[in-house]
């Protein structure tokens, strides 16, 4: 695919907010989905003949079941108090990327059809007929949303344009009219059961892969165990843990706490993936049955615990919708949440004093953490409201000697999004998710700058592949992000030593 | 000329409690099948109620983000609900010992709710982002606020108008015994900008009022883990 032509921001000290430059990302758009993506995620293969009534018909029908909706719909007073808040509206200027802006797309609809006001007196209150041309302009801006949820933190009613993008991508699914990244990887993940369609065996085959390098590097059988009934954890994760780069590096960071911690755990085909795109697309029903995979899988294994890896949204389903879509998880040891995430456990384990960690493994980095959108504003982690702040950052400074955060307001509830979360982590989304990316950059660089930070650590399989590509556009190297699991695994001292049977390949004839 | 303000009044009553009844009941009966609080959010129902408190009295989210809407929205709101206070006293005989006591300060009030909505309306014309998002309806809303609030200000301040009588007035209204309205032009102006106001609020932005109560990221305890939460839309997914 050929590059897209755009010019990457210029990183200075502060982001300034910019004046509005109308139609800015007008351009911006991404592959349609094809039949084949779209029937397996029962949506229509094209757009339908009677698209204009079926998306208000569609409109009506989640106007009815959901109250975030109607109620963000109806409350907006238009203040003004999002309009600088949002990453793609600071790096592009288009004011259709501003949090309300991108809203009103959608309420000018609502407004025309389903409110008095809009149905007798439309010039008067902004409400406009869906036209081919609003039709475009959902498709193009509503994939210009990452539902990082930064928006919903400072309006004063709490309108979550995230919410209303879910919508929207919901209507055009419906008419016919899917985002092909997301519903082609959905379709995947009901085939093959991973977003990266990863078969079984190749899983397997990565995962014997990864306890040849960990046995070869420290000498100790750590076992990456898939399908094995009985355990007592299983672990959801992001297929991207199975081989990308840093990903990976933070599976074998989540085995070494496992195995140091001496519990049985394991991996499933099953539930091969932590993702959940079913929730970027707004389709409660795929959502459903992506998360009904867990319950399988946890089922079917037998486990009395469920941990999820590193990822942003995964977590947000997992934590705050896994019950509700696949519960109840009476089946499992009540005596842990459901589920749990892979830093909470790391944690608890760290302050029972299991893990032996030598900090000074780490000391050739200084490390700064990028919370992620999704963890941050929808999500926990722990007992206490901020969990999901502290307990990574305790984490991560239980294993590094060298940490500073950078600025207040890029951080913890304020957070940036990395630029690609949401459903946009995909290359013909390029340049939306370079400049979505400058706020993070500018704040990554001024911790560069200012205290000497080498490498930023996320929790999230898209920020993670996101950084790895934008990095470069603002000069940076793609190596300077890192799993936090990455880090522990640097640090810990495996001191549970395994006999000799238990090594890879043991007892198999071989020569090298 | 009395008897028409006394029918604005009843139909504008009528239109703005039906209609707010029918918003409200609406979003009461909406499921909300996710557990979606912008967090971190409370963990306990109390939490939830102290959040809320701070939202609607403070307006703690508009606080962390931009000092100066904040500044002139809390002006207004706050100004708006001091005259409103105030205002009992023309509906209620005797007078309450409370509403007695604020009314030197409803004077400052009504100063202060001008004062803010005009810092409001200048912002709207000023800030580029705020312009692009405003539609005509969101000017109309301030000036028509500003005018209540200014004929408001004039009875007290220009043109004195017989108190005693709109007491009358009002008074008659709940009796439906009739009476008369003094014709000063400013209480004329004010009394029909607010049957207006009434009228237009269950049909407007204004819906913010009930919606900051059902807005599910301010609304809900972060309680995902412990109890599941279950729309009834989605537990027929789970019969079928």
């Amino acid at each position: 695919m050929a590059k897209a032509k755009f010019e990457t921001p210029e990183l200075s000290e502060f982001v300034d907010v910019p004046n509005i430059e109308e139609g800015a990302m007008a351009h911006s758009t991404c592959f349609v989905a094809k039949p084949e993506h779209q029937e397996p995620l029962n949506f229509p293969g094209e757009r339908v003949e009677d698209w204009h009534d079926k998306a208000i018909e569609k409109m009506g029908d989640l106007l009815s079941r959901y109250r975030s909706f109607r109620v963000y719909l109806d409350s907006c007073v238009k203040c003004g108090s999002c309009t600088d808040k949002c990453h793609y509206f600071l790096g592009t200027k288009d004011p259709k990327n501003m949090p309300v802006g991108r809203q009103d797309l959608l309420r000018k609809v609502y407004r025309r059809y389903f409110t008095f006001a809009g149905k007798y007196f439309p010039k008067l209150v902004g409400a406009a007929d869906l036209t081919e041309e609003v039709l475009d302009d959902w498709y193009s801006y509503f994939h210009q949303c990452s539902q990082c949820r930064r928006c919903s933190v400072f309006c004063p009613y709490g309108i979550d344009t995230a919410e209303i993008s879910m919508a929207a991508r919901e209507i055009l699914a419906s008419v016919g009219i899917g985002q092909k990244y997301c519903n082609e990887i959905i379709a995947k993940v009901y085939k093959i059961g991973n977003n990266l369609g990863l078969p079984g065996p190749a899983l397997a085959d990565t995962l014997e892969g990864l306890e040849e390098d960990v046995y070869d590097e420290d000498g100790v059988a750590v076992k990456y165990p898939l399908n094995v009934k009985g355990a007592d954890i299983l672990l959801v994760t992001p297929s991207a843990d199975f081989f990308a780069e840093p990903h990976v590096d933070g599976l074998i960071g989540y085995g070494k706490v496992f195995h140091e911690a001496g519990v049985n755990w394991t991996l499933s085909t099953t539930a091969s993936e932590a993702a959940n795109f079913g929730m970027f697309i707004g389709s409660y029903e795929n959502m459903r049955r992506i998360s009904l995979r867990v319950r399988e899988a946890a089922l079917e294994l037998g486990v009395k615990r469920i941990v999820f890896g590193e990822c942003g949204h995964a977590w947000r389903v997992a934590y705050s919708f896994l019950n509700t879509l696949a519960g109840p998880f009476d089946f499992l040891d009540p005596d842990y949440p459901v589920p749990q995430h892979i830093c909470e456990f790391t944690w608890n384990e760290i302050e029972k004093g299991t893990l032996e960690l030598d900090k000074s493994e780490n000391d050739d980095k200084t490390l700064t953490f990028h919370d992620s959108c999704n963890v941050a504003r929808a999500t926990r982690m722990g007992d206490t409201p901020g969990g999901q702040f502290d307990i990574p950052r305790n984490v991560i400074k239980a294993v590094c000697n060298n940490y500073h955060d950078m600025e207040w307001d890029t951080i913890h509830e304020r957070t940036f999004c990395c630029g690609g979360g949401g459903g946009l982590l995909t290359d013909d989304l390029m340049e939306i998710r370079v400049k979505g990316a400058l706020p993070r950059m500018t704040a990554l660089q001024n911790v560069m700058n200012e205290k000497g930070v080498t490498h930023m650590a996320a929790i999230c399989a898209i920020c993670k592949s996101q950084f790895t590509k934008v990095l470069p556009y603002y000069g940076m190297d793609m190596y300077q992000i890192v799993s936090v699991h990455q880090l522990v695994s640097d640090a810990i001292v495996l001191n549970r030593k395994t006999p000799p049977e238990e090594a890879p390949g043991y007892g198999e004839d071989d020569d090298d | 000329m009395s008897t028409v303000y006394a029918l604005l009044f009843i139909v504008a009553t009528i239109v703005l409690v039906l209609g707010l009844a029918r918003k409200i009941v609406q979003y009461a009966k909406t499921p909300a099948p996710l557990k979606i609080p912008t967090t971190p959010a409370p963990v306990t129902q109390t939490g939830v109620v102290m959040r809320m408190f701070r939202e609607v009295v403070f307006f703690e989210s508009l606080f962390k983000s931009t000092k100066w809407t904040w500044i002139f929205s809390w002006m207004f709101h706050m100004g708006l609900f001091v005259v409103l206070a105030r205002h009992v006293r023309y509906f209620v005989d005797p007078v309450p010992l409370p509403i007695a006591l604020i009314q030197p300060f409803g004077i400052y009030a009504g100063f202060a709710m001008v004062a803010g909505l005009g810092g409001l309306f200048l912002r709207r014309i000023f800030v580029d982002r705020v312009r692009y998002i405003s539609a005509p309806s969101d000017y109309l809303m301030l000036l028509l606020l500003i005018f209540i609030g200014f004929s408001g200000l004039m009875m007290t301040f220009l043109i004195h108008t017989d108190v005693v009588m709109v007491k009358q007035f009002f008074g008659g209204l709940f009796t439906l015994s009739g009476g008369e309205l003094p014709m000063d032009f400013a209480l004329i102006m004010h009394l029909t900008l607010v049957a207006v106001l009434m009228i237009i609020l269950p049909f407007s932005k204004l819906l913010h009022i009930p919606g900051i109560f059902f807005s599910p990221s301010r609304n809900q305890v972060d309680n995902s883990r412990e109890k599941r939460h279950l729309a009834s839309w989605a537990k027929k997914l789970e019969e079928s």
